[in-house]
């Protein structure tokens, strides 16, 4: 089968384009031109036009939470697939905090199969511990070998820095990294950040330095034992600063933000809306100040949405009792565009960067290229289409997003990978 | 006039007018309160249900006696956190008690924010009865009654909160409402129990309780939760009533002639000694009066709006 992709701008981290607009020929899944096609080399070829929109190598976000196996009612592996085809990703990592926990080679296999034929490719991270419970490191060498890409307790971090250090001697022999969500036990447990906000509201309090702690721990563990450790959903001014730090000694540290932590602020929870309460909390503004100093300059490595899943019955409720976590996969290529594309904060190949080149870095996954012979594996987007989230279109089984009849600026129009294609709404073969 | 908003959630951001139309409707009932016959026929067929998700005798009688010389019909709703987990949701128990055709909910709960939720899910008047440390406008309400009624002013007042601040849906209410009034407000206490940036709120801190004490006309002094996590906040008992328990000789010692308060159940020796708690600086009986007075004109300006 034969698709033209027609007048597309190139943009590429890794490769050279310029501003000219290019055809894409692409025969059975695999880029068999870039330029100007011949009329002999287009024949048959079904052709699509693109002209004004962007072509960048396929989106990846790294930190999804499927709820398969154990909450099918709230995503599932295809479901979640399919949110991420709609949102611009061609690839995710999913997290293991499902029931049963992503601890053995089984579970691997199970999300492998679910996902299989989907055009969205889908990488576990498996469990640093067995069963996340911090006490025993996972049979990594065994996860790693069935298609495990990190390990992470995320949900949690790891319980205590003997085990941490264990994780990070043992993961080291694979090359993959310890993904951590940073907050130190005995201060977390609270229902947001610990500001002026938390008093007015009455809601007991995270305080930021719960953060900061584990993300301290963690890099003096990664520098001692040359590991590597990847923050998850970074959130706060010392965190970032830390990060910084750790990178310029040169350590093996890497860390991403999710969208809501550069976009919002702890003053959004004045309304007790559920949609706003997750983990990390949000924070102030001078917390989101350093995190867009810390995308600018390299401290934050990517972009991920922490895409996380809930019930409507356990979102509606009192705001304490309500669990932890919003979704993003549909909106954050949106909210990126809008807030650091259009806010002029980051320059838009550098948001393809995060989005696309630095989460398959880190967990060592070959980045595609843009030339002949190459699998077409990309993510096609209109940088100035304006549109309006509305959370009953969404692909996800859930609809947890605080981001419902927002105005974006920028949104994905179209992914393929896999010799599949989703433009306009629908799957197609090509 | 009537108030600005058909709820009463909290005191942040209640105009002045509101507050003193409350205080003002008050001492009209505090009036019926002192008659042979304690009743007035005024909410007759209303229907109130004074839904309790935490135990709060007497927060729930204040409300209940205050509801019955209003002539209401009352309905008394108690649910234990514990039933609630295994139970229906929140949100079916609201649709439910809406689809009994109630006017007002007096709401009691756990969690914070939890009455502005009830605001959307049902079209009742809903009125907080404390939400967990967050607000509890009617005590804050009758503390702010009292202290007028006592000395005969607000504007200018100085008032300190004494305690554990952090953890009181008392404090936050009163920072408000006093403030909003003219008074100047401080709190006192242990640094792990007054909220980190309460400053930002206008609101002066001390440390120390003989300076809180010669700096101020009126002490708030608030309940030390015995049976909380609370008890973590400080090193014991014994340290906390040495250093910011109110007691007669440290009163004598600054020499001041000061008006306490307590919102009640008090821990004798605790934070306040017997002998203040039953001494004539305080008005401690005189708020359980002026609380139902004040949760009387509440109903009333509430339950007559619409
Ligand atoms: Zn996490
Ligand atoms: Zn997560």
């Amino acid at each position: 089968m034969k698709i033209v992709l027609r007048n597309l701008k190139l943009v590429h981290p890794l490769q050279n384009f310029d501003d000219e607009m290019k055809d894409i020929l692409i025969v059975d899944g695999v880029i068999e031109k870039i330029g100007s096609l011949t009329k002999q080399e287009t024949d048959n070829a079904k052709e699509l036009d693109f002209t004004g929109k962007v072509a960048a190598p396929g989106f990846f976000d790294m930190h999804v939470h499927l709820r398969e196996p154990g909450r099918e009612d709230e995503e599932t592996v295809v479901t979640g697939c399919d949110a991420s085809a709609a949102g611009g990703f061609t690839g995710i990592a999913c997290m293991p905090n499902t029931e049963p926990a992503i601890d053995s080679a089984e579970v691997i296999e199970l999300i492998k199969k679910k996902a299989k034929g989907h055009l969205v490719d889908v990488y576990p991270i498996a469990a640093a511990t067995v069963n996340r419970k911090g006490e025993v490191i996972s049979p990594m060498a065994e996860l790693h070998e069935a298609g495990a890409v990190g390990f992470s307790d995320d949900g949690a971090p790891i319980k205590t820095a003997s085990i941490v250090k264990r994780a990070l001697e043992y993961s080291k022999m694979y090359n993959l990294p310890i993904i951590e969500h940073c907050e130190e036990e005995t201060l977390a447990g609270g229902a947001m950040n610990e500001s002026i906000n938390s008093t007015l509201l009455g809601l007991t309090p995270i305080p930021s330095v719960a953060e900061d702690l584990i993300v301290m721990r963690d890099i003096m563990l990664a520098e001692y034992t040359g590991g590597k450790v990847h923050i998850a959903h970074i959130s706060t001014k010392n965190a970032v600063e830390l990060v910084r730090q750790a990178k310029h000694k040169g350590l093996n540290v890497t860390a991403e933000v999710t969208p809501h932590h550069f976009t919002l602020t702890d003053d959004s929870l004045k309304t007790y809306d559920t949609n706003y309460k997750m983990n990390p909390p949000l924070r102030t503004r001078a917390d989101v100040d350093a995190i867009l100093e810390g995308l600018k300059d390299g401290t934050i490595d990517c972009i991920a949405s922490d895409h996380a899943p809930h019930s409507i019955e356990e979102k509606e409720a009192e705001f304490e009792y309500a669990p932890n976590g919003i979704i993003g996969l549909e909106t954050q290529i949106g909210i990126a565009m809008t807030e650091l594309y259009h806010k002029k904060i980051l320059p838009f190949q550098i948001i393809v960067e995060k989005f696309a080149v630095n989460p398959r870095k880190i967990l060592n996954l070959m980045v595609p290229l843009f030339q002949k012979g190459e699998k077409a594996n990309l993510t096609i987007l209109d940088p100035d289409e304006i549109w309006t989230v509305d959370i009953s279109k969404f692909r996800s089984k859930s609809i947890n997003s605080p981001f419902d009849k927002r105005l974006l600026t920028g949104k994905s129009v179209a992914v393929v990978n896999n010799k599949k294609m989703f433009y306009k709404n629908e799957m197609l073969e090509i | 006039m009537p108030l600005s908003s058909r709820h009463l959630l909290g005191l942040q951001g209640v105009p002045k007018e509101d507050i003193q139309l409350i205080l003002d409707t008050a001492t009209t009932f505090r009036e019926v309160l002192e008659r042979p016959v304690k009743k007035v026929p005024t909410l007759q067929g209303k229907t109130i249900v004074n839904l309790f998700y935490e135990n709060s005798t007497r927060t729930r009688i204040s409300f209940e006696l205050a509801q019955k010389r209003l002539s209401a019909d009352t309905v008394n709703f108690s649910i234990s956190t514990s039933s609630v987990s295994k139970g229906e949701t929140f949100k079916d128990t609201i649709r439910n008690i809406e689809a009994m055709k109630v006017d007002m909910v007096v709401v009691r709960h756990a969690a914070a924010g939890t009455p502005l939720y009830l605001t959307k899910l049902c079209d009742a008047n809903i009125i907080n009865a404390g939400d967990g440390i967050h607000e509890h406008p009617t005590q804050a309400l009758l503390d702010i009654y009292s202290i007028h009624e006592k000395l005969g002013r607000l504007a200018g007042l100085k008032v300190c909160i004494v305690g554990d601040v952090a953890h009181s849906r008392v404090a936050l209410s009163n920072i408000f409402g006093l403030k909003t009034m003219g008074a100047e407000v401080s709190v006192c206490g242990p640094s792990t129990m007054i909220p980190r940036q309460i400053e930002e709120l206008g609101v002066k801190v001390y440390y120390n309780i003989d300076e809180a004490i010669q700096a101020n006309d009126v002490l708030n002094v608030l309940r030390i939760q015995l049976e909380r996590k609370a008890r973590e906040y400080f090193p014991s008992l014994r340290e906390y009533s040495n250093y910011f328990g109110i007691t007669e000789e440290r009163l004598e010692k600054n020499g001041k002639d000061i008006l306490i308060l307590h919102p009640g159940p008090i821990n004798r020796g605790v934070e306040i000694s017997s002998g203040v708690a039953d001494g004539n600086r305080q008005i401690i009986l005189q708020q359980v009066t002026n609380g139902v007075a004040v949760r009387m004109a509440v109903l009333y300006l509430l339950g007559t709006m619409n």
